[in-house]
């Protein structure tokens, strides 16, 4: 059964010199699984993607991925061994068009003998673009705009586009819609349902307590660097999770932890 | 392929879509400072009708007036080699303020492995080295030219890349230390009476031909190789291009690499047309080659910009330099030009952004 278990951590914890940011974290996500991410400013949840994606190193427990464990020594290991992010602030390069984006520091190339002047091969990365963001169902008006050119929306969509094409083991998205307008993040969520059905996990942050309700399956809240409730969406609604982020109430199992 | 249900925007690839390209206006812009010179050689009463770039002495066989065509070109070809690297710096969103010194460096160094035994049958006057560095295959001294400028430039990427000194104050340093080494190679004696072969690189067309191969070799790297791509990438977002796994210092040093050979090429094929090398050569160069780029549309911001740019912009100054020696204005209106022509350039790329954003 370990194989069904997509990401697990045990006992993570992360100290900024005195100050416990995260402490003792157990999270568990089986296959095919959407877990919301929720909890106040400072709870905690950046600070345990962060862990994760190997952007900054923890101070103790362990990170297992399907089974294994593993120790990432930056954000690049992680995206090798399949952990794609869409971070908050955007990682896109806004003179570039689509296609460059997507493949940026993965180009395809033909004549890989000339080294670092091997040629790019426009055609074959335009091509798996188009066929990435159909998988996806992100609409992008000309892939071969530059990002400077479009929406925030669209650009969130390339961003989440990229994560998505390159078929990861787990996507983790911080917020992805915080700075969007109504119609926007109804394209955003619907790339969300999009790999929901195709069985692609995802770790999503959000402040959003409609937009969690609507898409994940599970709520894992912290508060205080802790963990302090793990419920299913539907055996829980809206009162009873911010019950949780503000602190009335701890969940059973988590009870003397917080 | 596509789908407008939800009425959010197809997914098309449409090449008619495209932006208009920048380098339009730059060639619009050449045209119409040729139309002005071509005016005022008809309007000035001390002109008598001359023309700017048409063939005037009414022979059959040409159109332009080729003679000045060259010069135009011949011009600005030493410094455009510069250019063509100083736009790849620019991009990466750096400066290489030390192109100037390095090409009288470099001139300095790879004459003095060009040097001719006998001048008419007499020992070589401005002898520097003793007969050992007579006659030398003409490779030699172009080699030792070019891994003097890596070399040169693997200094300045270092400290920019690695240890995060600003591009204006590492190359700003560099500029200060390769005038030193022009100095001191010779103790300031000029180095004269190249190889035949030598001289070869230099003579008659020659920089214009090795300016324009060159720009066609770095404009094809810039637009479809990897280095290219990621060249632009890390002007435009520099943390997006970490993340993404390019190895940003290593291809920043390479990038001032390349930029420095490219300013030590140009050292080899002044000295060589001069037929000499000084310590004093390439006064401003680094300047000019920063005008071209940027007159060409290559932002200082980095991330945006061609080598077709760099190339029209080269023209842009050749055609104004040429032009106030055609209506016999002297060289200080020709600074006084240029400068502003500078100012232009900037405050129109930046109105471009800014309707942009």
């Amino acid at each position: 059964m370990s194989s069904e278990i997509v990401l697990k951590t045990e006992n993570l914890t992360k100290h900024y010199g005195g100050v416990h940011a995260l402490v003792g974290a157990n999270f568990e996500m089986k296959k095919g699984e959407h877990v919301a991410i929720m909890g106040d400013n400072g709870a905690g949840k950046s600070t345990f993607v962060r862990q994760i994606t190997g952007v900054e190193q923890r101070t103790s427990g362990t990170v297992s991925l399907y089974g294994e464990e593993v120790n990432f020594t930056g954000p690049l290991d992680a995206r090798q061994a399949g952990i794609e992010t869409v971070f908050q602030t955007l990682a896109l390069a806004d003179d570039l068009d689509v296609p460059d984006n997507l493949f940026l520091g993965r180009e395809l190339t033909k004549w890989n003998w000339l080294g670092p002047f091997r040629r790019l091969d426009y055609k074959a990365m335009r091509e798996a673009t188009m066929q990435g963001l159909v998988k996806t169902g992100v609409k992008i008006p000309n892939i071969k705009n530059s990002i400077q050119n479009m929406s925030g929306g669209q650009r969130q969509c390339v961003a989440i586009a990229r994560t998505a094409t390159f078929a990861s083991k787990l996507t983790i998205m911080d917020e992805p819609t915080a700075a969007l307008g109504v119609q926007e993040t109804a394209q955003v969520e619907n790339i969300i349902r999009n790999m929901k059905e195709q069985g692609a996990p995802l770790i999503l942050v959000s402040h959003n307590m409609r937009q969690v309700f609507d898409l994940v399956d599970r709520i894992v809240v912290f508060r205080r660097g802790r963990i302090v409730a793990n419920l299913n969406k539907d055996e829980t609604d809206g009162q009873d999770v911010v019950a949780y982020i503000t602190g009335v109430k701890t969940g059973a199992e988590y009870e003397g932890a917080a | 392929m596509t789908d407008n249900s939800d009425g959010i925007g197809g997914l098309t690839f449409d090449k008619s879509k495209r932006s208009w390209p920048n380098e339009f206006n730059i060639f619009f812009a050449l045209i119409i400072i040729i139309v002005i010179f071509e005016a005022l050689g008809q309007i000035l009463p001390y002109m008598n009708d001359q023309s700017f770039l048409f063939d005037t002495k009414d022979r059959f066989d040409t159109i332009f007036n080729e003679a000045r065509l060259k010069i135009i070109i011949l011009q600005v070809a030493i410094i455009g080699i510069i250019a063509l690297g100083v736009t790849q710096v620019i991009i990466t969103a750096g400066i290489d303020l030390s192109s100037g010194p390095l090409v009288a460096a470099t001139a300095m160094v790879a004459m003095s492995f060009a040097q001719t035994e006998l001048v008419n049958g007499n020992p070589n006057p401005k002898a520097l080295f003793g007969t050992w560095a007579m006659d030398l295959p003409v490779v030699v001294p172009v080699v030792i030219g070019l891994v003097f400028g890596a070399f040169i430039g693997a200094i300045n990427g270092t400290f920019i890349a690695f240890l995060r000194i600003p591009p204006f104050i590492a190359t700003l340093g560099m500029f200060l230390v390769c005038r030193g080494i022009a100095l001191w190679w010779s103790s300031g004696n000029p180095i004269s009476f190249p190889t035949e072969s030598y001289k070869f690189i230099g003579s008659g067309m020659m920089p214009v031909v090795w300016f324009l191969s060159l720009a066609v070799i770095f404009h094809i790297i810039m637009k479809y190789t990897v280095y290219g791509k990621h060249t632009y990438a890390i002007g435009s977002n520099e943390d997006a291009a970490r993340m993404s796994g390019i190895n940003v210092k290593r291809h920043k040093v390479m990038v001032y690499m390349i930029a420095s050979m490219l300013a030590a090429f140009a050292g080899i094929v002044l000295s060589a047309k001069a037929s000499t090398a000084q310590a004093g050569m390439g006064e401003f160069y680094e300047l000019f080659a920063i005008a071209m780029a940027v007159i060409g549309g290559i932002s200082l911001t980095g991330g945006r910009g061609s080598i077709i740019g760099t190339v029209l912009g080269a023209m842009v100054l050749g055609v104004i330099r040429s032009g106030f020696t055609f209506i016999k204005l002297d060289g200080s209106y020709q600074l006084m030009a240029m400068g502003s022509i500078i100012i232009a350039a900037v405050i129109l790329d930046q109105y471009r952004q800014r309707n942009r954003a």
